[in-house]
């Protein structure tokens, strides 16, 4: 099958208007008859139920949480990106696009990124219209601030709470929707499958989360919005239930998974204290808009009191390396000179493994009212967590898992290979090549959920002609037996170990070996080691209770079942790519000042991955990155 | 350290529930409270009992999932500290901790420490939005917003939905949810159009649901993790007053 992206031809600027003419258009009075599935109530999914109902479409709404307001999206600190130029400092829909294509380290479809700038205002016009209450200056009109990988002062926030509020919005927008009868609202449920009916995406199989019910749902699209899949690696910033099950399901029915080993490594996240952890959390890199990072100039100084080191022996490495961008460094450059100072034996705290965010001069010029208006919440989540008060010390810091570039693959109408299958958000690979620019994710969920898919999915219903499914049909009770075959498999092992064990013992060899660098020889290892962990997994593993009613044991396992699964394709992935792009960075291809050494003539491409059953490889498909606009170059921030 | 934990367990919300003791060993203080519980469960499934069900889910004090009632308070009493924040160096060796699920007739018990909370999703529904459908919006800067009212909306807005304020409260009132959604669109130009409607109906809602009447103890604002503040229940009561004068 070849992969065909569907970009529309034509100049850059007009692609999404010509497309949009294109589409094929749904007669209102006939939109109520299509039903469509929609899967999570993050921002991408919440925004997408919400806009496809007011369209009046027939929507059904997914989430594992107790409410859709409780999202992963909910914990978004720091801002999201608009090509407003309010700040009149040469912001254009032009330079958002160059940005984020760079920042990406020229491994995102152009087309894509393109459209993401054009839209990314009508976002903020929408939120604004709803309500959020985004930080304004005293005149009454919208404030700014700036994010890592751009010069312009782009970012749109409320307080360091703006992902809340921005799912709010949509939130709300998708209660209002409920109360019209247009969205029924399924929290506490998980798909635990998809259902494809001559060839097209018909259904789903889910599991009610209190029931423990197994239950069949039809309609003619399925959108997945499941967000990212992170907690692979077991520690990161993630919530604790975001999982890969949804997009790793999917793809064991037919849609091919894009560059799963594009992951972000966040460099400002409060490092690990021990075994027990259960989850890394970030400090919102807009910190870095006041806060300078270093170490010490020499390792015998890293345990004394960071006041007591002279600013003379102090290394601003950043700063120092990337003068230009300095603190504001993106965040895979970031993260890997934080690695490799504490590699050095120069990092701080309890195991080196940490480097200080000194806001002592921005309170010095500042004020430390204006640190507490601007990052109050942040300094008070860091002391809950640490005892330790960073107005008066440095913060400690750290890089940790934060994000996923790599998701199912789709096409410019961000449809998968399977026809009727929508991904968005987090879930999809589209926009952010091989490294997301801080504050672009919340953009992305926003612009597919508001701006793209109620055009898209349309011209899928007027061009596809399918019948309308029925849950007796067979695909459905075989998807089901599935489902309940798996189930009752986990419980019946009753061995010795928990799931959560067997979890952390595959992040912490993802962690090693497909972490922040890679090599040849470790990816091989953890190649051979996997699939030793998931025959121990599926041999030895305990899950209490039974499957009716809640149980959060069962649930977990099952997620940690797809990451075994899930954690090889990554490391597959990220040894056929024998180039450093943007977060994955293989120690073999650095430039001689150790920075990532791409090898366009053979890998600019999208790696699309198709299943092909159990026991067999999958396949690599290669859809080319083709720039018609800009020119791929080294990525340099100095 | 060491803890005794004694816990609340109960099959589901038809079954009685009852406190089970459990031991605590060895648990450090940079632990989270709900680390605490992890180990504690990863024993229990070790020894194939069934681990202590509670909700949780970004354990950075957002989502508002963790609802544990602790040693008779909601989140367990730290200023502006949600159950997942709260981090064991506050606790002593030796010492007691009861664990509760919130109680309130409009919250139901479905397992151990876990209660339905939809009840406020429907209070949402019933009116606690701007109607407006995507697309169409005039740009954002068209309609400044003075910086006074972004803030203290922003202020209400910051509300979790959590549910400790209803926990708290003796008689079980979700009067602070409800004040602090209202609030926030009220106080901006953007939700005046429905400012009326929607204190009518998100009263008339949370009524309906069951929650009780509030006489302003204000043990809500004393236990909220975003310290949401009782002056916006002030506000409520003014624009549903002002409401229901016009009735609407
Ligand atoms: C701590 C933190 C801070 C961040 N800060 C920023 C920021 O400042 N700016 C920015 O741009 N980005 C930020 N990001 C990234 C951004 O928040 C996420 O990428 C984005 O919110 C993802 O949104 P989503 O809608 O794709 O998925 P999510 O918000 O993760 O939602 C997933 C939804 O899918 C549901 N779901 C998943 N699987 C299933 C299933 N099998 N069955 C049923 N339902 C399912 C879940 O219940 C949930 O409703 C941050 C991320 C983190 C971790």
């Amino acid at each position: 099958m070849a992969l065909d992206s569907q970009i529309p031809s034509g100049p850059l600027a007009q692609k999404w208007d010509k497309h949009r003419f294109d589409l094929k258009l749904v007669n209102p009075a006939n939109k109520r008859k299509f039903e469509v599935l929609v899967v999570g109530s993050g921002l991408a999914g919440a925004s997408a139920a919400a806009s496809l109902a007011e369209l009046g479409y027939q929507v059904k709404c997914f989430c594992f949480q107790d409410s859709p307001r409780r999202a992963h999206s909910i914990a978004a600190q720091g801002g999201i990106n608009a090509a407003k130029n309010y700040q009149n400092d040469g912001d254009s829909i032009y330079r958002l696009f160059y940005d984020t294509i760079k920042g990406g380290d020229f491994r995102a479809r152009e087309a894509n990124v393109y459209r993401l700038a054009q839209l990314s205002g009508n976002i903020i016009d929408q939120c604004v219209a709803q309500g959020v209450p985004f930080a304004r200056e005293y005149g009454g009109l919208l404030a700014n601030r700036s994010f890592g990988g751009a010069q312009v002062s782009r970012t749109f926030y409320a307080r360091g709470q703006t992902g809340q509020q921005l799912l709010l919005g949509a939130y709300q927008a998708l209660c209002r929707q409920v109360s019209l009868g247009g969205v029924q609202m399924f929290p506490r449920t998980e798909m635990l499958d998809l259902v494809v009916i001559n060839g097209h995406a018909k259904g789903l199989i889910a599991r009610d989360l209190v029931s423990g019910q197994i239950t069949a749902h039809a309609g003619d699209a399925v959108v997945l919005a499941t967000g990212g899949y992170g907690n692979v690696f077991f520690l990161s910033t993630n919530a604790k239930g975001s999982n890969a099950t949804a997009i790793w399901r999917a793809y064991k029915r037919g849609a091919f998974l894009a560059n799963p080993c594009y992951t972000q490594i966040h460099p400002t996240c409060i490092p690990v204290s021990g075994e027990h952890q259960s989850k890394l959390t970030l400090m919102s890199e807009s910190l870095r808009n006041d806060g300078r990072v270093w170490v010490p100039k020499r390792k015998e100084d890293c345990a004394k009191p960071p006041g007591s080191i002279p600013e003379s022996d102090r290394d601003y490495y950043l700063e120092r390396k990337y003068p230009s961008f300095g603190n504001l460094a993106p965040r895979d450059i970031s993260s890997r000179a934080a690695k490799e100072v504490c590699d050095e034996g120069r990092g701080v705290g309890p195991g080196g493994m940490g480097v200080y965010l000194d806001f002592a001069d921005a309170i010095k010029r500042l004020g430390i009212n204006v640190i507490r208006e601007r990052y109050g919440n942040l300094f008070d989540m860091y002391e809950k967590i640490t005892g330790e008060n960073a107005y008066e010390v440095p913060m400690r810091i750290y890089p940790a898992v934060h994000y996923t570039m790599g998701g199912t693959w789709v096409d410019y109408n961000l449809m998968s290979t399977i026809p009727g299958l929508f991904v968005l958000g987090e879930a999809n690979f589209s926009d952010h090549g091989a490294n997301r620019l801080g504050a672009s994710a919340l953009m992305q969920g926003l612009a597919d959920g508001y701006f793209i898919i109620p055009y898209t999915i349309g011209h899928y219903f007027v061009t596809s002609k399918q019948p309308k499914p029925s849950t007796s049909q067979p695909e459905f009770k075989q998807a089901q037996q599935q489902v309940e075959a798996q189930l009752n498999r986990l419980l019946s092992i009753r061995g010795k170990r928990t799931a959560l064990s067997l979890h952390r013992e595959l992040g912490k060899l993802l962690w090693e070996k497909c972490g922040m660098a890679r090599n040849e020889a470790g990816l091989k290892q953890a190649l051979a080691r996997i699939p030793e962990l998931r025959e121990e997994f599926w041999k030895n593993l305990t899950v209490t209770g039974d499957s009716a009613g809640i149980n959060q044991a069962l649930e977990y396992a099952n997620r940690v079942a797809d990451y075994m699964e899930f954690a090889e394709l990554m490391c597959l992935d990220a040894l056929h790519r024998r180039e450093s792009c943007g977060g994955h960075f293989r120690e073999e291809f650095q430039t001689p000042d150790h920075e990532a050494q791409r090898d366009d003539e053979h890998f600019a491409y999208v790696a699309a991955w198709e299943y092909k059953g159990p026991g067999q490889a999958p396949v690599l498909h290669k859809e080319p990155l083709v720039y018609e606009e800009v020119h791929m170059s080294t990525r340099s921030y100095k | 350290m060491n803890l005794t934990l004694k816990v609340w367990r109960q099959k589901d919300g038809q079954t009685p529930g009852r406190f089970e003791t459990y031991e605590a060993k060895n648990v450090l203080e940079d632990m989270s409270f709900l680390e605490m519980l992890d180990v504690v469960n990863e024993e229990l499934i070790e020894r194939g009992q069934e681990p202590i069900a509670f909700d949780s889910d970004c354990r950075e004090g957002i989502c508002g999932m963790c609802s544990l009632v602790i040693n008779g308070v909601p989140h367990g009493g730290h200023k502006g500290t949600a159950t997942c924040q709260l981090h064991m160096r506050h606790f002593k060796d030796g010492q007691t901790i009861t664990i509760e699920p919130w109680r309130a007739k409009a919250f139901p018990l479905l397992k151990d420490l876990i209660v339905n909370r939809s009840a406020f999703d429907r209070i949402i529904q019933a009116g606690g939005f701007v109607s407006v459908n995507t697309g169409g919006a005039p740009d954002g800067n068209a309609l400044p917003v003075p910086k006074e009212a972004a803030d203290r909306s922003m202020d209400a807005a910051a509300c979790i939905g959590c549910g400790a304020c209803v926990a708290a409260c003796k008689n079980a009132s979700a009067m602070l949810f409800v004040a602090a959604k209202v609030s926030h669109l009220n106080l901006l130009p953007q939700g005046h159009p429905e400012k009326d409607r929607r204190a009518l109906a998100m009263v008339r809602q949370m009524d309906q649901e069951g929650f009780g009447a509030c006489t302003v103890t204000g043990s809500c604002e004393a236990v909220c993790p975003k310290e949401i503040s009782l002056s916006f229940i002030a506000k409520l009561n003014r624009d549903y007053g002002l409401a229901a004068l016009k009735g609407k």
